[in-house]
């Protein structure tokens, strides 16, 4: 219990720092965010996959909706899932909301993560999540455009590998620019306080 | 695997004093025992808060189950870019008079390969291996995927 507690709260205190320094370059009007703004410093939505209905989709298809973007794999039984899990509570406290949102997660692990199996899995944590995978290529650049590196370590004997992948939660907004940035050691409130806030101005700004 | 196996005996042969008294798994108590259920027959994780009531230090060093073929004593963690890891751990400490937990985002159970359809609210039995030698058998809950964290 100590251990991870003392990993989540040192990684927040370097996400903190670095929320800090990036609002004290805004000197302007006082923050409304409680995430990490990063508005005008992360490309739009853009990306060309296939759901997990087996459907070519791109940002288009997401345009009207504020879109959250995970990156992960559905054999990540731990970390993943909680991610999941934790956006799926962010989701019941917007209430109706909610519907104006979508979890976008998407595959780092093409090759295991079929349409049908991303399908079972998002479903099992919220309707308005959405699986995505598509070609290795397609998925490296679209984690290059979000600084979301991942690597795939070396094949063992019995043929298993594992995958790291970047935790942060991009945030665009119903035109597809990005806004906000969240861990998941961020507290769900602060999440639901920028989406409800995200939602009530409108993407139009 | 025989590196574990050299370990032990190396660690049973040098306290046999210890070995006389009690047990590791006997000065631990296992609470709060759950596993986050995946769709697709995906590998699932299992969490348990441990307490060592004991006056020296017990060492977890494998787990194994009746109804799960694969079971894996693993760790995830996160650096400093924000970059999730999971990596295979040879053993976990619970230090004397001292609790541990394998909870989310950090140690747990990589279960894989149940030999039949599990559901949510159903429970399956995982031994715990303690460096010693010694078993604590514990009863697990399986909660749906989106459960949240129930600490
Ligand atoms: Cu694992």
């Amino acid at each position: 219990m100590k251990r991870p507690r003392l990993a989540r709260l040192a990684v927040l205190s370097i996400m903190l720092a670095a929320g800090l320094s990036l609002a004290a370059c805004q000197h302007e009007s006082p923050q409304p965010w409680q995430l990490t703004d990063i508005a005008g410093h992360m490309p739009d939505l853009a990306l060309s996959l296939t759901d997990d209905q087996g459907k070519a989709v791109t940002a288009a298809d997401y345009r009207g909706k504020i879109a959250l973007l995970y990156f992960g794999y559905t054999h990540c039984p731990d970390v993943c899932p909680l991610t999941l899990a934790q956006l799926h509570v962010v989701m019941q406290k917007l209430g109706t909301a909610a519907d104006h949102v979508r979890i976008l997660f998407v595959s780092v692990d093409p090759t295991r993560d079929t349409p049908a199996i991303l399908h079972a899995y998002v479903a099992a944590f919220d309707p308005r999540a959405v699986g995505l995978t598509g070609a290795a290529a397609e998925i490296e650049a679209l984690t290059k455009r979000y600084r979301a590196a991942f690597s795939r370590e070396p094949g063992k004997a019995d043929g298993s590998y594992e995958v790291s992948h970047s935790s942060g939660i991009y945030i665009f907004d119903a035109n597809g620019k990005a806004r906000l940035l969240a861990t998941p050691t961020d507290p769900q409130d602060k999440m639901v306080h920028d989406l409800q806030l995200l939602l009530n101005t409108g993407s139009g700004t | 695997m025989s590196m574990r196996c050299l370990l032990i005996l190396l660690i049973v042969g040098m306290l046999p004093i210890a070995n006389l008294h009690a047990t590791q798994s006997s000065q631990v108590t296992a609470s709060h025992a759950w596993i986050r259920l995946l769709p697709a027959n995906l590998p699932a994780s299992g969490y348990v808060n441990l307490h060592n009531a004991g006056a020296s230090a017990a060492t977890l060093v494998s787990a194994h189950s009746a109804v799960y073929a694969s079971v894996m004593l693993h760790q995830s963690s996160m650096d400093a870019h924000g970059m999730n890891n999971m990596t295979a751990v040879a053993q976990m400490s619970i230090p004397a008079h001292g609790s541990a937990s394998l909870a989310p985002a950090g140690y747990h159970l990589m279960l894989g390969q149940p030999s039949h359809p599990l559901k949510p609210g159903d429970t399956v039995d995982i031994t715990l291996d303690f460096a010693d030698g010694s078993q604590l058998p514990v009863s697990f809950l399986l909660r749906p995927a989106n459960a949240a964290d129930p600490e």
